[in-house]
């Protein structure tokens, strides 16, 4: 399950690269379709839910520490 | 008298007499300008010079271990601020300047200072392709060092944000002054130490003097040595600084470098979508391919089919019966046209028509042969000559052979 985008991405590719190649039983290809749109929709959902968190890094006695930090528009 | 009162130094009495005159403090952490001349920089490692002006010169020494930390390498007639402390060298009494710090003066020696080390750190291979690290296709977490006030900031994560939104780790890096080379590498070395995926480092437009943080070889080294990719955004885009050049990408603004950092997410939308369309058509094809494969193999075993053809059968078999007929009544036609010939050669020939045209035939009794030579028949037979319309019973009472040809 909880891939990264560029992995969905990457395999989505992969399904339709096998699907044009053909060569598959019903089967395979129904199982391989099915993932395929359940990647397509993962992929939209990841893109959709992209959101921007910005942290602050200090440095502290050579310690790093990261606090939040509130971007002025 | 005078003699008596303040009584006679020694050479050594006086030059250490003059010296804590001097080196009282007064003349410590001074930066004074002038121009090298007479630049010699020993084998020791030590660097013995002198700085002068129009009217004056002053001797200068800076020794090994301060001149580690030097930015370029100075030369005959560069000019420069030189920072130290004044001091008295005892053997040969003459007082020089303990120079701790060098920096070139004004523009043009800037210039030079970064034509040197941008020389030196292309000789070493830091600028080569070979040591480019590739930037991630789809960084989780980018890194973001630069001044936490001013417009650069807000620049790349405006951008980050409209693109691709991504966790942003920022670490505010003094991109100015003294002190921002320190600052600069200190921030490359704490990102390489968090998760980032790349780091974009960053600094709005400014003279030569401003952006120096960005030319200084420790920034150069600590970028080059970073685990880290590193997009570099000096300055505007005709700033080109020695962190430019040693940085993975060389961006030619901030914005820019957030642009070169993360994927436009409509062009991935745009993508998936195409790639969404590709399964589609590709499956719906294949299950075409399909059903018409099963609809091909189903007609081949349809009865329907079957009647059919044997339907075709019996016609083709009532064809050849129905040739085969018309064939026979022809071979008749022909055989009674044949038969019909032949009978009229017959009649012809035949001795009936030899009766019918007035000619009579013999026969001998009892056997009824018939006569055609005068040998065929004896005295006293019986014969019976046949005409048109009757017979005639006769018996032969007389012969004679005649030659009638």
């Amino acid at each position: 399950m909880d891939m990264s985008f560029e992995e969905s991405l990457t395999e989505l590719e992969g399904i339709a690269d096998k699907l044009e190649i053909g060569q598959l039983s019903l089967d395979e290809s129904l199982l391989l379709f099915e993932n395929g749109i359940k990647l397509v929709r993962e992929c939209n959902k990841k893109l959709k839910n992209a959101k921007q968190n910005v942290e602050k890094l200090i440095l502290e006695n050579g310690d790093i520490k990261t606090e939040p930090f509130d971007v002025q528009e | 008298m005078g003699l008596e009162t303040k009584g006679i130094y020694t050479v050594h009495e006086f030059t250490l007499a003059v010296k804590s005159t001097l080196t009282t403090g007064q003349f410590n952490d001074v930066w004074i300008r002038g121009e090298i001349s007479n630049y010699t920089n020993h084998s020791s490692g030590h660097r013995y010079f002198t700085i002068k002006d129009k009217n004056s010169q002053l001797a200068c020494i800076m020794f090994k271990w301060h001149g580690r930390n030097l930015r370029f390498e100075p030369e005959h007639g560069m000019k420069v601020l030189v920072l130290g402390d004044i001091d008295v060298y005892e053997q040969r009494g003459v007082y020089q300047l303990k120079v701790r710090d060098m920096r070139p003066d004004g523009i043009g020696e800037l210039y030079k200072a970064y034509e040197q080390l941008k020389n030196k750190l292309a000789m070493e291979g830091l600028f080569s392709p070979d040591h480019k690290k590739p930037l991630p296709g789809f960084p989780t977490k980018i890194g973001v060092a630069t001044s936490p006030t001013g417009a650069v900031l807000h620049d790349i994560l405006t951008v980050l944000k409209r693109r691709y939104p991504v966790n942003i780790l920022f670490i505010p890096t003094l991109v100015q002054g003294q002190s921002a080379a320190q600052s600069i590498v200190s921030s490359i070395e704490a990102l390489n130490r968090t998760d980032v995926d790349v780091i974009i480092l960053g600094r709005g437009g400014g003279s030569i003097e401003d952006l120096w943080g960005f030319n200084e070889e420790i920034v150069a080294r600590s970028v080059f040595n970073s685990r880290i990719p590193i997009i570099s955004a000096v300055g505007h885009e005709t700033d080109y600084t020695i962190c430019d050049f040693v940085a993975d990408v060389r961006a030619p603004t901030p914005s820019a470098a957030a642009e070169i950092a993360v994927p436009e997410r409509q062009e991935l939308a745009t993508q998936i979508s195409r790639l969404r369309d590709r399964l589609i058509e590709t499956q719906k094809r294949y299950l075409s391919d399909k059903q018409s494969r099963i609809s091909e193999l189903r007609s081949t075993v349809d009865p329907r089919l079957l009647l059919e053809r044997v339907a075709q059968y019996m016609q083709y078999v009532d064809e050849l019966a129905q040739k085969q007929a018309s064939g026979f009544g022809r071979l008749l036609e022909v055989k009674q046209a044949l038969l019909d010939a032949h009978a009229g050669k017959l009649d012809a020939i035949s001795p009936l028509g030899t009766l019918s045209r007035g000619y009579s035939i013999t026969l001998k009794l009892p056997h009824k042969t018939p006569v055609r030579c005068i040998a065929d028949i004896e005295i006293s037979d019986e014969i019976s000559i046949l005409v048109k319309d009757g017979k005639i019973k006769c018996v032969v009472n007389d012969k004679e052979e005649c030659k009638w040809t």
